[in-house]
């Protein structure tokens, strides 16, 4: 799932624009899986699989891979819908310099939407 | 095409709470019932826009909504700008009764959302004979915090932006994009700190857990209404405050969220029209049995 997102955010002209400001990367696990997700500019530049030695990134987002696939379900189910449902029952841990990730929330959220299968924002 | 308005109609209402000078912004439309309706955090009484242009409601019903003071068109006191706003359960209790005499509104509904909810909750328990009925929006008796609230007034974080970034999830999956994004704009549109000190009444002052079971739904009948998709007042908390009220009626509404008169009004209505039949089928009976109706 994770793989679709160079594409898929980079197609997408808006949220491209949108995260402009915006040049990072950040890790998210799924379950066991590791991916560092390198921004600039707004467009995603690689999608790197782990396991990592020494992975450097602002912040992490952490949760089981059930969950995410709950969460990119084309209609999640309530609780699984956005991310901050997911912090919210605290399934989903987020760490590290969240100042990034707070001032770009609707980016992150919308870029971790894209592999629902509508593409859907969060 | 040519130019059509609306049937609401806007005032600037100065008035005295807490001690200070305020300038309050009021909107209205429809005659007879009074409904006094309290938006969200960090919102204002656009909120209520679909209902005041429904004659469903306004054929029945004088509905009024005004922006509590910092939120929309309504000023902040003089001073403001030396201050960090904190909303308390004291002041938002005083601000809605001060309103309904100011407007000399004979024994409102009172309906708000979320932390509208919350302080209906209590309104319901203090104040039971000053409204005809409550109706309680995403009503909790408590939120625990989920995040860090400093993210929502820091300068390295845009408060608008993050605003509405943090409550778009709560806006259910069905809700039309037009009316999704209007209530968004809404919260890009907040002063700065002004939906924190608003969350200061919702994740800390206001919390009723101790005391919402002994509201007294035969003073004033209380009917809670709730999103299925909401995650800050999930439908299992709403339901936990109607089972430990006696009398208290509830339903969840499917597929709306946490702003459900806002983000999707025509399945909003579906749900709160026959509780708008049953209130004033309940205002033609004599008092005694009205007292009794539990």
């Amino acid at each position: 799932m994770i793989e679709t997102l160079k594409a898929r955010v980079n197609e997408d002209e808006a949220l491209v624009r949108r995260g402009r400001f915006l040049t990072t990367t950040f890790l998210i696990e799924v379950g066991s899986t590791a991916w560092l997700i390198q921004i600039f500019e707004g467009r995603v530049v690689s999608v790197l699989r782990g396991p990592f030695v020494m992975p450097s990134s602002s912040f992490a987002l952490r949760a089981a891979e059930e969950e995410w696939q709950k969460f990119w379900l084309s209609r999640p189910p309530p609780g699984s819908n956005d991310l901050m449902a997911l912090i919210k029952r605290r399934v989903l841990k987020a760490e590290g310099n969240l100042q990034v990730f707070m001032a770009n929330l609707r980016y992150f959220k919308e870029v971790l939407a894209k592999p629902r299968q509508t593409g859907a924002a969060a | 095409m040519s130019a059509t308005f609306e049937p609401v109609i806007g005032r600037y209402m100065h008035l005295e709470l807490f001690g200070r000078p305020h300038r309050i912004y009021v909107e209205e439309a429809g005659a007879g019932t009074p409904l006094l309706c309290l938006h969200t955090a960090g919102s204002d009484g656009r909120q209520y826009r679909a209902l005041m242009n429904d004659e469903r409601v306004t054929a029945r019903h004088r509905v009024i909504a005004f922006d509590m003071p910092w939120h929309g068109k309504s000023s902040p006191p003089a001073g403001w700008h030396n201050e960090e706003y904190q909303l308390t359960s004291a002041q938002y209790t005083a601000m809605i009764l001060e309103v309904v005499a100011a407007l000399e509104l004979d024994r409102p509904i009172a309906m708000g959302c979320s932390i509208g909810g919350r302080i209906a909750l209590h309104l319901a328990l203090e104040h039971p004979e000053s409204f005809r009925a409550i109706i309680g929006l995403q009503a909790g008796a408590h939120v625990d915090p989920y995040y860090d609230l400093n993210f929502l007034h820091r300068p390295d974080v845009h408060g608008g932006e993050v605003a509405a970034a943090i409550v778009s999830g709560l806006v259910g999956p069905d809700a039309p994009d037009a009316e999704r994004w209007e209530t968004l704009w809404h919260y890009m549109q907040g002063g700065p700190g002004v939906f924190k000190g608003d969350l200061h009444f919702y994740k800390v002052d206001g919390d009723i857990r101790d005391r919402v079971a002994q509201i007294d739904t035969g003073k004033c009948p209380l009917f809670l209404l709730s999103g299925e998709y909401d995650y800050s007042c999930t439908p299992e908390e709403t339901l936990a405050v109607a089972g430990s009220i006696p009398g208290c009626e509830v339903a969840i509404m499917k597929g709306l969220g946490h702003f459900p008169m806002s983000e999707n009004p025509a399945e909003f209505l579906k749900h709160l029209l026959p509780v708008l039949e049953k209130i004033g089928k309940r205002g033609t009976r004599p008092a005694e049995k009205v007292a009794g109706a539990g």
